[in-house]
């Protein structure tokens, strides 16, 4: 089927199989941040906003993204790499496959939540799941970023 | 995962009911989290969002949730938080994740009749109705006893609750934070009368009207001994005995918020 979608900002008009999930089509159309973690909707790797809220798209049909506006880590480069130098900073960056997830997360997070305390933050990113790091050092470099604080 | 050929982004719902009625293996498409883990094969996967059921709306003395409103929006519309205690975003706010909560709609997760469904545990304290396309509104324990075989042909709307004023409360085990849970249980209050109901047993959520009458009676003893009375069954995440103890000291503390809230006003 045809679908009709604009992912950081740019228009793609393309056929697609019906039952194809956006993270695949996102993959197809060269958007590799897009990482495919658990398959169980559960890890968060494959988050991506559509219309600005963060979706698991390995479980959003591409075909109900119909018109509307997909953003991915490639749409939003400075910011994530702002924050990348965060994690860097507090030892949070490890075998990195998680990052591209947690980054979309996070930045949804900073856009939707005001002033959090650090329980609220720990809600809102409880469904990105790292294998590496025991989430310690992600939260310092988390509350550190949302504070605008020092590296 | 499940395989799709075609793909109908219905604009009307008798358009989607009749593309329902057409081959048995068309399916409504809710979130997609379950469908997405099973492989079965549809012919015409039916998308309902477009379609304007993702409003929450307080009209004629009822609360109105569409089918396809997501259990995110459940949790952050502002109205629910004032209604019913906060019992509904309390109810999902540990499922998987936002972005999981983003996808799933109340739909789905009514449609499913799961058991482990937190939700479902909070809607049967509350005077709650579901709403099919064709077989019209039904008090929830109706839709719950449908022969499965007779309505899977249905589409569910949206459910209604009815604004009646009460206080209620809901709380669950959890083994780790974001995974299903254990165990839970709901408790509300509306006048005199109170309603109970213990969840992920594992099987589905039910009422405990022995337990309501207990706490009716204001006797909390009573109402832990009924809610030990029901039947639980062990599975990976912990046995029935455990279930049984955990069930027991959920109820009470659902029922001692509501009783604490009542002290302070």
């Amino acid at each position: 089927m045809r679908i009709k979608l604009t992912v950081n900002g740019r228009q793609f008009d393309r056929h697609v199989p019906a039952d194809m999930m956006l993270l695949d089509f996102l993959r197809e159309q060269g958007f590799v941040s897009v990482k495919r973690g658990c398959e169980t909707s559960n890890c968060g790797l494959c988050t991506v906003w559509v219309d600005e809220h963060p979706v698991l798209s390995c479980t959003y049909p591409a075909a109900r993204a119909e018109g509307k506006r997909v953003t991915t880590i490639e749409g939003v480069t400075p910011e994530a790499e702002e924050f990348g130098r965060f994690l860097a900073a507090r030892g949070a960056e490890q075998c990195g496959f998680c990052s591209p997830g947690l980054v979309m997360t996070v930045l949804a997070m900073r856009r939707e939540l005001r002033n959090p305390d650090e329980q609220q933050v720990r809600a809102y990113l409880a469904g990105n799941l790292c294998r590496c790091s025991g989430y310690t050092s992600q939260l310092a470099a988390v509350m550190s970023f949302l504070k605008g604080g020092d590296r | 995962m499940y395989t799709i050929k075609t793909y109908l982004m219905a604009q009307t719902l008798e358009e989607a009911y009749s593309a329902l009625q057409k081959n048995k293996s068309n399916v409504i498409l809710g979130g997609c989290g379950w469908l997405k883990m099973t492989r079965k094969r549809f012919w015409t996967g039916i998308d309902l969002s477009g379609l304007g059921l993702d409003r929450i709306e307080q009209r004629d003395g009822w609360l109105e949730i569409g089918a396809m409103v997501t259990l995110r929006q459940l949790e952050t519309d502002p109205a629910l938080r004032g209604l019913f205690g906060g019992i509904l975003p309390r109810s999902v706010e540990r499922i998987v994740g936002v972005q999981f909560r983003s996808c799933a709609t109340v739909g789905g997760s009514v449609w499913m009749r799961a058991g482990f469904s937190d939700l479902l545990t909070a809607l049967s304290v509350l005077d709650t109705e579901v709403e099919l396309y064709h077989a019209g509104r039904m008090p929830l324990e109706a839709f719950f006893a449908l022969p499965r075989n007779r309505e899977a042909r249905d589409i569910l709307t949206g459910i209604r609750i009815r604004l009646d004023g009460r206080d209620a409360a809901c709380c669950s085990m959890r083994n780790t934070a974001t995974d299903f849970p254990v165990v839970g249980a709901a408790v509300s209050r509306c006048g005199p009368g109170w309603s109970v109901a213990v969840g992920a047993r594992p099987m589905r959520a039910v009422r405990v009207p022995e337990a309501e009458a207990a706490l009716a009676a204001g006797d909390l003893q009573a109402a832990s001994r009924a809610v030990e009375a029901l039947g639980y069954a062990g599975n990976l995440r912990g046995s029935a005995d455990y279930r049984r103890k955990v069930a027991q000291v959920l109820v009470r503390r659902a029922a001692e918020e509501i009783l604490h809230r009542e002290g302070k006003q």
